[in-house]
């Protein structure tokens, strides 16, 4: 079983959350801890504020996008959602049997593909539309470019993504353009013991 | 019933009065006269060594007491954070993403060259996991939070402020605890009150009195002895056991001395071991008239709160003084606000650019004493203070580098950012590029633009090469 730490005890249906997000115990606490350090009013839950006080997420081109990312379907972000969505970027468990009844892992490569989906396509309507792909531009280049140069970008990467000539890209054009890509390196980060 | 409440009362006054005279006649001998003539008996070291024993005594007791009841004692951070942060820039990422496999085929006539060249860098839709990543990173784990809050501890020191996991472990530590409670704010507080009032009336009242002498080498050498006599009557007021290092490097007339910043009580430090001109904003009530005095006995430079805003007039006001050899030098803490002490944050280059020599010195705090770091968001001066005076000691390291002048071809930016590293190697402390006003402010746009002219280099860069051909 373990050691029994007061922290963990505190945190209400933690053996549940650690089965559904793979966190070891340890990972857990200091992920707690974070938690509570960003709370910074002690309130039990975050809003998108205690996130923008992140200085470092303030700077990040798509810094709102990602906080839109916590908070689309929801208000506030208590502990276990905190946790659940960055379990997504757990590095894939490669030694994982493969066991047809279980759900998939949240961090598997498709939940880090859904993730990033959602980061293009703000209106969910499960496409990303030409004008979703300009404004993923338009916040990753800032004034640095023109008009016409985001807009020749953005054609350029629809012709080639775009299977079924909707002009949008869907979940599955999505994925089939990454299939070359170590999506397990790109959107993991490793969690020290 | 009145002869018998008479020799009562006699005798009581009599005790109160020798136990009084008893009590300033130690505090006379023991603290105030060597502290005139800067001398030390040495009983602070002493005590430190003793406080010493006692916290490894009471860790171990901790730690055995754990063991036998299987809790978790520290929490398992290692200083290094809860994540491995890869050190690619952005241009390594993009570069790895394209080499990894890119949906397009490679042109032949665009590659002339074999090799790792950036032609085919166009825009990916995996291009923005860099961001991504990069941002859930810091919402995981960010250098910026950590800086303003007090560093955490291996061991403990007794005091209940610092210990997160405090638990009734064993009645022998909570006695400890307890006594260490009754000496701390029995014995110890009032002490460093006395002393702390002593040395600052002591300030006011010895500088107004050199004000009315005429400017000249009497007037100076008086201010500095005052000075520095209450300066260390002060710094026994905190329980301050401070280490020089290398005070063949200490700052000369005419130089600027720039020093980390982890609370108000460096400047008393710093000016316990020699004179400097303070710089600041003049304030109201106590503080006001303690600057007002000071200023009487020797050249500080104190600014009106609408003089702060307008640069030019304070670097005006600077360079003045430093033209001026006879003047002393001036002490600046270039980061602006507290830091914890751990890391060292942007240094402002407004006194960087005065063009006179700056001597650096790095201070460091021992926190198994007592945490000197002020977190202002959370505590006011007065509470600060009081905290201070009812720690067991403050213990720290002083260290004087070896003076710099700014080289050629060199900005005032580089320049800040040489002495910035050159006191962060000398501390041990982190030295990170971030702005301390961050404590309070909002993020400047422009850091968000840096970002976004780096990725459009990689990508617009090749298209107009492309254009070209």
């Amino acid at each position: 079983m373990g050691s029994t730490n007061s922290t963990l005890l505190k945190i209400p249906n933690v053996e549940v959350l650690m089965r559904e997000t793979g966190f070891s115990p340890a990972h857990i606490i200091r992920l707690h801890d974070r938690f509570k350090a960003l709370d910074k009013e002690g309130r039990g839950y975050l809003c998108p504020q205690d996130f923008g006080a992140i200085k470092e997420l303030a700077m990040n081109p798509i810094g709102d996008r990602i906080i839109g990312a916590f908070f689309s379907p929801r208000e506030t972000v208590d502990f276990h959602t905190f946790v659940k969505i960055l379990a997504h970027f757990r590095p894939v468990d490669k030694d994982r049997p493969k066991e047809p009844n279980s759900p998939e892992p949240i961090n598997s490569r498709s939940n880090k593909l859904k993730f990033a989906f959602q980061l293009y396509d703000q209106d969910k309507d499960g496409k990303i539309s030409r004008d979703e792909l300009l404004k993923v531009l338009r916040a990753m280049l800032g004034m640095q470019v023109t008009e016409e140069q985001l807009e020749s970008i953005a054609d350029r990467t629809i012709q080639e993504a775009d299977l079924d000539r909707d002009d949008a890209i869907s979940f599955e054009e999505f994925r089939k353009s990454l299939e070359k890509v170590n999506i397990d390196h790109k959107m993991s980060i490793r969690f020290l013991r | 019933m009145g002869p018998f409440m008479s020799p009562f009362n006699n005798l009581l006054c009599m005790l109160l009065g020798i136990s009084f005279t008893v009590w300033f006649t130690l505090l006379l001998v023991f603290i105030i006269v060597p502290a005139i003539f800067g001398l030390s008996f040495g009983i602070r070291n002493l005590y430190m060594k003793t406080l010493l024993k006692v916290f490894e005594w009471a860790t171990v007791r901790m730690e055995r007491g754990a063991k036998e009841k299987n809790h978790l004692l520290y929490k398992p951070y290692s200083l290094n954070g809860i994540i491995a942060k890869e050190p690619t820039s952005l241009e390594e990422e993009l570069k790895g993403i394209r080499r990894n496999g890119s949906s397009r085929d490679l042109n032949g006539s665009a590659s002339t060259t074999t090799g790792p060249s950036p032609s085919s860098s166009e825009f990916e839709m995996s291009d923005t996991f860099y961001f991504c990543r990069r941002g859930i990173e810091s919402i995981v784990d960010d250098e910026v939070t950590k800086c303003f809050s007090a560093e955490e501890l291996e061991s403990w020191n007794l005091l209940t402020r610092s210990n997160y996991n405090f638990h009734h472990i064993s009645t022998r530590l909570t006695v400890l605890w307890g006594l260490g409670v009754v000496i701390r704010y029995g014995f110890l507080l009032p002490l460093r009150l006395t002393l702390a009032i002593t040395g600052v009336s002591l300030l006011v009242v010895f500088t107004t009195m050199i004000g009315f002498l005429p400017n000249g080498s009497m007037k100076n050498f008086l201010s500095e002895k005052v000075h520095l006599m209450c300066y260390r009557i002060c710094v026994r007021a905190l329980t301050a056991i401070i280490t020089y290092h290398h005070s063949e490097n200490k700052p000369k007339n005419g130089g600027i001395c720039v020093a980390n910043h982890t609370s108000p009580i460096d400047v008393i430090i710093l000016a316990s071991d020699g004179c400097y001109a303070m710089v600041g904003q003049i304030h109201g009530g106590l503080m006001g008239l303690i600057q007002k005095s000071m200023v009487k006995a020797c050249p500080h430079i104190w600014f009106e709160r609408s003089e702060v805003k307008d640069r030019h007039l304070v670097a005006k006001r600077l360079s003045d003084h430093v033209k001026d050899k006879s003047k002393l030098p001036i002490l600046i803490f270039p980061e602006g606000t507290c830091i914890n002490n751990t890391s060292v944050m942007m240094f402002k280059k407004g006194s960087f650019e005065i063009g006179s020599t700056v001597y650096p010195v790095a201070i460091k705090y021992d926190p198994r004493f007592g945490e000197a770091f002020w977190n202002s968001s959370k505590f006011g001066m007065v509470n600060y203070l009081l905290r201070m005076m009812s720690s067991w000691a403050i213990v720290c390291s002083v260290w004087y580098l070896p003076p710099m002048s700014r080289q050629e071809g060199e900005d005032a930016v580089q320049f800040a950012n040489r002495v910035k590293a050159a006191i962060a190697r000398q501390g041990g402390l982190v030295d990170l590029l971030w702005d301390g006003g961050l404590k309070r402010g909002k993020v400047k746009e422009t850091f968000k633009e840096e970002q976004q002219k780096l990725y459009s280099k990689i990508l617009v860069g090749t298209q107009e090469d492309r254009s070209r051909s």
